[in-house]
């Protein structure tokens, strides 16, 4: 594997991550996780219902653990005392797997993170041996400090959850990839494939999305569209672009060799 | 003759006739085979010992299970 992701030690080829919500069925939902070659998924952790049927499929069916990382989140989660219960079941229910997703929002209204209650929920989660990455503001202050509590990746949002908004705040992001000696993933706020192509330019070492792809027209086109899009802009990243030259054209053709003007 | 007993199962509260165990409880709910995870009171209970721990009267379960989410 050639330019792998690594994350709390374990390699990874795609830099595409995916979340599991709001697609038709579980049949689009597999068909779209296919597509963008997304390797790790994110779910999230519910009540089950009472009285379900014995035999209807779950999403685990659709989406084999044996194949896909499972990445269960908090979301709906509003104090650190819920996240880190949350994240106890998961480890339960997926029988002692250690990597998970934290998210402790602040306002139902855009889901940004309470960052207080997100670094008190990540210094327990890490003491007790999750390998947590969190979702957060796009401040590198406190990305340094959710590093230095021992988070295995930070993932600033680049605009609001479901926004489709896009990057927002490169300056920002790019003052968090400068410094971390963590992976850092956008979460949150792409909504094409040029959102996510900048991210990865922009030098982010994945990206994670649901709504984009699940919430296009073509769910399982744009699923494909996002998974050439974060190879594309990682494949820029470390080509690394020309300079930007302002107010100064420079021609691509040679500047000899022109024809003689026909009239003087 | 044994007192009847109610416990909260994600938030609804269930009567018992007699003593059950986490996975008894699990099985009356349809969920018996199925990949959950419970918690007791708070505290998470391992798979391993739903057939040992036994419920007590007032006891609050939490069952979850993994679903689409981002």
């Amino acid at each position: 594997m050639s330019d792998p992701l690594i994350i709390a030690g374990k390699a990874y080829a795609s830099r595409l991550l995916v979340g599991t919500g709001k697609y038709r069925d579980f049949e689009e939902t597999r068909d779209a996780v296919e597509a963008s070659g997304a390797e790790i998924v994110t779910v999230a952790i519910r009540r089950t219902n009472i009285g379900q049927h014995a035999g209807e499929p779950s999403l685990l069916d659709y989406l084999p653990p044996s194949r896909y990382t499972y990445l269960p989140n908090t979301a709906g989660c509003y104090t650190a005392e819920d996240a880190v219960r949350t994240l106890r079941l998961a480890r339960e229910l997926l029988d002692g797997h250690a990597l998970v997703k934290l998210e402790v929002l602040g306002d139902p209204q855009n889901l940004y993170p309470n960052m207080p209650e997100t670094l008190k929920a990540a210094e327990t989660l890490v003491r007790e041996g999750f390998q947590v990455m969190v979702y957060c503001s796009d401040d590198p202050i406190q990305a340094r400090m959710l590093e230095d509590i021992g988070c295995a990746a930070v993932m600033p949002l680049a605009s609001i959850i479901g926004s489709g908004m896009g990057i927002l705040n490169p300056w920002n992001l790019r003052l968090i990839i400068d410094k971390a000696r963590v992976p850092v993933l956008v979460d949150a706020g792409v909504g094409t494939a040029s959102d996510a192509a900048i991210a990865m330019e922009l030098g982010c070492d994945a990206v994670l999305m649901n709504s984009a792809i699940s919430h296009a027209r073509k769910p399982v086109l744009m699923a494909s569209a996002m998974k050439k899009a974060v190879a594309a802009g990682r494949e820029a990243y470390l080509a690394g672009r020309m300079p930007r030259k302002l107010y100064t054209a420079e021609p691509s053709s040679p500047a000899e060799g022109l024809l003689a003007a026909l009239a003087a | 003759m044994t007192k009847m007993m109610t416990v909260t199962f994600n938030g609804e509260t269930q009567t018992l006739k007699c003593r059950l165990t986490v996975r008894d409880m699990l099985e009356r709910m349809g969920l018996a085979g199925k990949r959950v995870a419970v918690e007791r009171n708070g505290r998470v209970v391992p798979r391993a010992e739903h057939g040992d721990i036994l419920l007590f009267d007032g006891d609050r379960l939490e069952v979850i299970a993994a679903v689409g989410g981002g």
